[in-house]
């Protein structure tokens, strides 16, 4: 049975429809050990800013029930490093490159937006939806007026196609969908994770060192699948849905709520191959109920 | 040098003290490959608590390895209940592990930092069996564990917090009471007791690799969770940040502030 799982996002054809969520996955070299990264759709890198980003104190992470709580605060080490190491080493592979880009202000996201115009990336995912920094990240993703115009400024820069990853920390998520899409934005991505808080009673202090943090994991699940069915049903350009997808049924209820990719990311850290896992679930499913090209599935569910 | 996820059975457990556990695992290839210092993750067998909990490697028998761990939450408490035939998964053998020196080796560890001195006692003896170890070992009281275990490679010299046993005082008290002489030091402990070490190995200009430990989602180098700051600028993020799980836990202490 010929199987169709490819899809399309503003013109980049992906194997299929599974990438890492950025953060989750780093530039894809540690979790290489573990997975054959050429089968994956794309690599979603952790996000890249301007300059080296030292994060926040630690802990930076602690477990609550069905998920975690992170504040790695973007820790990264700049777009120089950036592109000297880990795009090479994501070129060896026969898989799509989604360069995650943050920033403190508009001018340091056009830097590495412009930095990355002439290097072999296939996308970029704007960061506009980071609850751990206390600059940029989320500051622009919770007014729908900034949101427009930071994704116009950077469609102007651009090179590459746009993603936009939007935060669930808002009251009405088309809103900001919709002002991606006003700006300008290829795509979209949703959702980030929830600002959330864990209390530790035996030291009597906040679990993690930047006292909130953002929530992932299966425990978010049904509120990014509702979340990506109300954004793809208000916008026209695509959308790529992640928030606590362990397997390929959870992949599958993003993909019928209208996503056409899915992130898989706080899953890797609970089986290293889940990515894999996913891929291989999703032809399954398709195989067992004669679906025979995937986009027949995506937005299915109305 | 791999990693691996494998089911690993559970031979023996038995109960040391009170709260202390040692865990003995049958694996396929992770026991093979792993190196004192070195740790592995554990999934517990609950799907709502997603991140694996990482143990010190405590010892290698072919095939086997042991673990002795401390009860401190859920997951602990979770595999203190495994027994003969249970399964769990693990993932490893992660981090560097320590690095064996020609030079005369002292072991400083305290409480739940003492499991990985037992398999680097052994190493140490495999490698340089001329030298001779010693190991400063401090407890809460005298509710001691593994001592006969690495007496059997090393003198053991005791520090307890309450002075029920051994010298009254921490271990660097006891370095400096018992005048140990060290051509290094090999540590893992509680942060208060590594900072001394560092201090005092660094006053005296003698190399000290030390292990630490910090909250870890990932364990392979990921996620940017466990770091600890480093005087230079690290190799993977370029600030000042190595990756505990993956760049450590084993540091030369004149690398990190504590």
């Amino acid at each position: 049975m010929d199987i169709c799982t490819s899809v399309n996002i503003a013109g980049v054809e992906l194997e299929n429809p599974v990438m890492t969520a950025s953060g989750t996955f780093g530039s894809g070299a540690e979790y290489g050990e573990f997975v054959d990264l050429n089968r994956l759709g794309a690599v979603v890198t952790k996000g890249v800013a301007n300059v080296p980003w030292p994060g926040n104190p630690t802990p930076r992470i602690a477990e609550t029930y069905g998920g975690m709580i992170n504040a790695i605060g973007l820790q990264n080490p700049g777009i120089d490093v950036f592109c000297e190491r880990d795009i090479p080493f994501l070129k060896k592979y026969d898989t799509k490159i989604i360069v995650n880009v943050c920033g403190r202000t508009e001018e340091d996201y056009v830097e590495v937006v412009e930095r990355l115009a002439d290097e072999p990336v296939d996308m970029l995912e704007i960061n506009i939806s980071c609850p751990n920094v206390k600059e940029g990240g989320i500051a622009f993703g919770q007014n729908p007026d900034s949101v427009e115009h930071i994704t116009s400024v950077l469609k102007k820069h651009a090179k590459q196609p746009i993603i936009m990853k939007l935060s669930p920390n808002v009251t009405d998520i088309t809103v900001m969908a919709k002002a991606a899409q006003a700006g300008g934005a290829d795509a979209i991505s949703l959702i980030n994770t929830l600002t959330g808080m864990k209390i530790d009673v035996n030291r009597r202090t906040f679990a993690v060192a930047n006292k909130t943090g953002g929530l992932s994991g299966p425990a978010i699940k049904p509120v990014a699948v509702r979340m990506v069915y109300q954004a793809a049903n208000a916008v026209k350009i695509p959308v790529i849905g992640m928030g606590g997808i362990m397997n390929a049924e959870d992949a599958l209820e993003f993909i019928m709520a209208g996503a056409s990719a899915v992130s898989i990311g706080t899953a890797n850290f609970h089986n290293p191959y889940t990515t894999i896992e996913v891929i291989d679930g999703i032809r399954a499913y398709m195989e067992k109920n004669k679906i025979y090209d995937i986009k027949e599935l995506i937005g299915c569910v109305k | 040098m791999s990693k691996y996820t494998e089911q690993a059975k559970v031979v023996r457990q038995e109960m040391l003290q009170e709260g202390i556990y040692s865990l003995i695992l049958e694996t396929d290839k992770i026991a093979g490959e792993a190196r004192p210092g070195q740790f592995i993750s554990l999934y517990t067998h609950d799907g709502s608590k997603l991140l694996p909990r990482p143990i010190s490697i405590c010892e290698v028998n072919g095939s086997t390895l042991r673990l002795v761990y401390r009860v401190v939450g859920f997951g602990t408490g979770e595999f203190s209940h495994y027994s003969q035939g249970d399964t769990v998964k693990i993932i490893g053998p992660l981090g560097n592990g320590f690095t064996i020196r020609d030079k005369k080796p002292v072991l400083v560890a305290g409480g739940i930092g003492i499991p990985p001195m037992l398999e680097l006692a052994k190493g140490i003896h495999a490698a340089y069996p001329e030298l001779e170890i010693t190991a400063v070992l401090g407890y809460r009281d005298s509710r001691t564990f593994l001592v006969d275990d690495i007496k059997k490679y090393a003198k053991v010299v005791i520090a307890t917090d309450d002075g029920s046993l051994g010298i009254h005082g921490n271990v660097i008290d006891a370095i400096k009471q018992e005048n140990v002489e060290a051509g290094v030091f090999y540590a893992c402990g509680p942060t208060p007791m590594l900072r001394g070490l560092k201090a005092y190995a660094e006053g005296k200009d003698i190399e000290a690799q030390i292990s630490l430990e910090e909250k870890m989602a990932c364990g392979i180098g990921a996620c940017l969770a466990c770091v600890c700051k480093t005087k230079n600028v690290d190799e993977h993020s370029h600030v000042h940040n190595a990756r505990i799980c993956k760049d450590g836990p084993v540091f030369d202490s004149k690398e990190v502030e504590l």
